[in-house]
């Protein structure tokens, strides 16, 4: 089935013209057609425009002049990316009806590669979840139990890719929005360095921690992503002006004499004995691989969740200040004055999650807390920082768990605190702003991916990937793929 | 008039910058366009957008900075202050904070003869709003509309240390700020037009006493209006004062129809702005060279080139003042000036003929201005060479207009020369004398004003063409010997 295959695999069938890119779009549409109702994957599904992206695709092989490695590749865009013409939801009724006339830039650059996008992507709305639950339309199910959460808030991502209802998929990571869903779904999810892509585009949730990366099949597929959406924009003030190495260069360079962190402070109660086992195995394989393990220490991580839960609403609650009816999306008919409008359209369009998030973000802003509570936050920031900065003074990665556990069960975790746990170990990646993905490490006695974080320097994204993929090439535990039937 | 009480002012000035562009987009500028068709995502708050900023704003801020004598800081951020209404479309304005752009400055005003040094706290870069339109009034309107044209459109926010202290010197700093602000060519100061903006706050404390409650006024569309409203306020809290009142701590908007200050009905929040690093905006690092070109870029400010017109021309103060409210209009003055044996001459023609035809502040309508410098000066040197009388002059003045063509052009063609020979005015004096017989009695006989009505008839006979001084020489000597 050509929706097995990963995107280098499919681009080296279109290189020898076995296969077109619409047949491969054609594969992909009536694959979820038929399985998206059980996986709820999907927001919106592009069929017509796929499918003529497609046919330029085709085109182009015929006439011996592809774009790159990701013409006529099949994609999946999370719906936080705003894409021209097509709704853009968020995930969330406030932007119900939103239709953006401008693409984010890494989506134009994705279709200016070639890429085929097949429809946007569920998540948790706004970006603000770990398991999708929060998405105000549905719940996506996790292909390896459809009883399970995806994780999130890239849930829809993570599931199209593991269910191969897309290629490979865009997401966003603020906490943890991509490893997370990529570690309990059995993808390759990368986050990288802030500022390596640009977040224009990128519905905005916490400006200073949101980065976009790829959900992909296996690491070559994640290296083929970030290589088309990396690179400084100039409508971005944040991206970074560094150059865009190539990052499939040294990808089968290999681990030798490559020295691996241990942090102690990930391996913490509460960690999941199963999850603990596979880290554990990884980190063997690594040594055996020629990896030079040794123990680390970041002291800083346990304040790292606090951190994060004061910055991150802090900035949602500015950043998600202009829905209020006025301009686009959702306005509740009826209001008496201004500020009824506001608050009929705010209570209705926003879920109870972005309320939360929104409140306690205004809190620890507001004068008289500002210092006690963001400002404390962003120095105990820069101190999580350091201990990074520190440990890689002496390792090139560092090797953790991407999770506390595997897959929860729907409706598990109820409490938002005991769902902010979820996020213990990916938070204060974003928080130091380094780049770091979750590779699939194995899985649980009932049968449920297992993720790996690496951890790399800053801009060092290609150390993270040869890392990645001498494990990957090892292990092979990519090739398991859920079973699914229509 | 406060008498026991000395008055506490403060002001806040926002001036628009004349960037071709946004402050953090490229949408443009330009004044008048039909609504809502110079935006983009960006300055319309689409979800996902963000903002860049405009480096020739940037240049503005620290120009003006540098000429108000502040300290331009190297290092400075902008930040987001929060609060919802719908002509700022994110709900926050990107401004700046805890790092201003500059700091510490002064400007050097007169009043009434008297120096005084006005400090100035801050100037900060920050985004225009929107405009909104209710249908109706304010009361009964069931919608309105919002242009968001204006929005983002780059704001200079100039606050002066609370050392104001009569409503004449706040016009003095106000016109000062203006005249600087127009000199550098970064902002055309039009209050009227709402490209300069004025907020007051001002309070009253006994002398040598505590500072007293802060009442901010607002709404004040003109120079006129600003000092009217602050005579209004100073008034209104004597009053209140001496009676006892308490002040309250509230903003007022300035009615210039009912020539008073009325309290804002409306629900007045107390604004927590929540404020916070821009954090879609690295902290700006301004390299020290470029401050130091910027500074060296400055024109000759408008304090510099007001007191050299008074050493190198002979102005007073008052005509120096006025012949410098614009460049334009200075430089106007200079170039007909440099060249002229009288500048005090082309002064009096410049202040008093030219700015009946131009507007002093007009930049575009002084450069294009049908009288060119070099023929003012050419006018002048006809008046001083006797060629033509003072008279005469205004009438060649206004062909000059008209035609944009030289005097000594139109003086010829149209024969106006003056006539100075004491010979052919003296037969037209004779002429005169004898006709008015009685006039030149009443003159005998003491009344003085026959005089003026004799010269009257000689110029008249001459069609305006006779020179003054030598008639009113020729009939003194006349009347003298009858």
């Amino acid at each position: 089935m050509l929706t097995d295959l990963t995107i280098h695999e499919l681009a080296a069938r279109f290189r020898r013209g076995d296969v077109t890119p619409t047949q491969a779009a054609r594969e992909y549409l009536d694959r979820i057609a038929a399985l998206d109702p059980k996986v709820k994957a999907y927001l919106t599904v592009t069929g017509e425009a796929a499918l003529a992206r497609a046919a330029e695709a085709d085109a182009r092989f015929k006439s011996g002049a592809p774009l790159g490695p990701l013409d006529g590749v099949p994609l999946g865009v999370k719906d936080v990316f705003c894409t021209r013409g097509v709704r853009t939801t968020c995930g969330s009724k406030i932007l119900e009806g939103f239709v953006p006339p401008y693409d984010a830039t890494v989506v134009a650059r994705l279709v200016r590669a070639g890429a085929v996008i097949l429809g946007k992507l569920n998540m948790d709305e706004f970006a603000m979840g770990s398991s999708t639950e929060n998405s105000a339309y549905f719940t996506t199910r996790n292909p390896w139990d459809l009883s399970r959460v995806p994780g999130g808030s890239s849930g829809g991502s993570a599931a199209a890719v593991a269910a191969d209802l897309a290629a490979a998929a865009l997401g966003t990571d603020t906490g943890g929005s991509i490893r997370q869903p990529a570690a309990f779904c059995g993808n390759v999810g990368l986050k990288p360095t802030y500022g390596r892509v640009s977040r224009f585009g990128l519905v905005a949730f916490a400006s200073s921690l949101d980065q976009v990366g790829p959900l992909a099949k296996d690491v070559l597929d994640a290296a083929l992503m970030l290589q088309a959406i990396a690179g400084h924009d100039p409508m971005d003030s944040t991206s970074a002006a560094i150059p865009v190495p190539d990052y499939t260069a040294e990808l089968d360079r290999g681990v030798r004499g490559l020295r691996v962190g241990i942090p102690a402070e990930y391996f913490i109660e509460g960690l999941d004995a199963e999850v603990e086992a596979a880290v554990r195995a990884a980190i063997e394989t690594l040594k055996g691989l020629g990896a030079k393990p040794e123990s680390v220490s970041l002291p800083h991580t346990e304040y790292g969740l606090a951190a994060y839960y004061l910055i991150a609403p802090a900035e949602c609650s500015s950043n998600l200040a202009r829905y209020d009816g006025v301009k686009y999306g959702l306005r509740v008919p009826g209001a008496r004055d201004l500020i009824d409008m506001y608050s009929r359209t705010r209570g209705a369009g926003f879920g109870a999650e972005v309320k939360r998030r929104v409140m306690l973000g205004s809190y620890a802003l507001s004068a008289g807390y500002y210092d006690a509570y963001y400002g404390k936050a962003q120095k105990v920031r820069t101190l999580v920082q350091r201990d990074f900065q520190k440990a890689f003074e002496r390792v090139d990665v560092i090797v953790a768990p991407t999770t506390p556990s595997a897959a929860f069960k729907m409706g598990e975790r109820e409490d938002p605190l005991s769902m902010y746990l979820n996020d213990v170990f990916t938070i204060p990646v974003n928080l130091a702003g380094l780049p770091g993905l979750s590779v699939p490490a194995g899985f649980t006695k009932s049968g449920l991916p297992i993720g790996l974080q690496v951890i790399g320097k800053a801009f060092d994204e290609a150390t993270l990937l040869r890392t990645a993929k001498a494990y990957e090439a090892a292990t092979r535990w990519h090739e398991k793929k859920p079973r699914l039937a229509a | 008039m406060s008498g026991a009480y000395e008055v506490v002012i403060g002001l806040e000035v926002h001036a628009q910058l004349l960037t071709r562009t946004k402050m953090f987009c490229g949408c443009s500028t330009v004044f008048g366009a039909p609504p809502n068709t110079q935006t983009c995502p960006v300055c319309q708050a689409m979800p996902g957008t963000l903002p860049v900023i405009n480096r020739r704003a940037v240049e503005f801020g620290i120009k003006t900075a540098l000429a108000i004598n502040c300290t331009v800081n190297a290092d400075n951020r902008f930040a987001r202050k929060h609060y919802y209404y719908p002509d700022m479309p994110k709900n926050y304005q990107i401004s700046q904070y805890e790092e201003p752009l500059a700091e510490h400055g002064h400007l050097d005003i007169e009043v009434g003869g008297a120096a005084r040094r006005i400090g100035i706290q801050r100037l900060h870069l920050e985004e225009d709003v929107g405009k909104l339109i209710h249908e109706g009034s304010l009361e009964t309107a069931q919608s309105s509309q919002v242009d968001f044209n204006r929005a983002g459109v780059p704001l200079m926010e100039i606050v002066s240390q609370p050392d104001i202290r009569t409503s004449e010197e706040a016009g003095a700093y106000l016109r000062g700020l203006r005249a600087i602000v127009v000199y550098l060519g970064v902002c055309d100061g039009n209050m009227e037009e709402g490209s300069m903006r004025c907020d007051a706050n001002i309070s009253l404390r006994l002398h040598g006493g505590e500072l007293g409650t802060k009442v901010e006024v607002k709404n004040m569309n003109s120079f006129r209006n600003v000092q009217h409203a602050l005579e209004y306020e100073i008034t209104r809290q004597t009053r209140a004062l001496q009676t006892g009142e308490r002040i309250v701590q509230e903003t007022r908007l300035w009615d210039p129809d009912k020539a008073q200050t009325v309290s804002m009905r409306s629900k007045e929040f107390a604004h927590d702005y929540r404020y916070f690093p821009e954090p879609d905006l690295p902290p700006l690092s301004i390299e020290p060279a470029l401050i130091e070109r910027l500074g060296k870029s400055l024109p000759e400010l408008p304090a510099a080139r007001r007191q050299r017109f008074r050493d190198v021309y002979v102005l007073n103060a008052h005509d120096a003042a006025v012949a410098t409210q614009s460049r334009a209009l200075a430089d106007y003055f200079e170039q007909a000036a440099k060249d002229s044996p009288n500048p005090k001459a082309i002064a009096n023609w410049v202040l008093n003929e030219v700015l009946r035809v131009v507007p002093g502040d007009d930049e575009k309508a002084i450069k294009l201005c049908p009288i060119k410098p070099a023929n003012l000066a050419g006018l002048v040197t006809l008046i001083e060479d006797g060629t033509i009388s003072g008279k005469i002059a205004k009438d060649v003045f206004e062909k000059m207009y008209r035609s944009g063509e030289d005097a000594r052009t139109i003086v010829l063609r149209e024969g106006l020369t003056q006539v100075a020979d004491a010979g052919a005015l003296g037969a037209v004096v004779d002429g005169v004398l004898a006709e008015h017989a009685k006039v030149v009695e009443d003159y005998k006989a003491g009344k003085k004003a026959a005089l003026g009505f004799l010269v009257g008839q000689v110029m008249k006979a001459t069609a305006g063409k006779a020179s003054p001084g030598v008639v009113n020489s020729l009939l003194a000597g006349k009347l003298s010997k009858l």
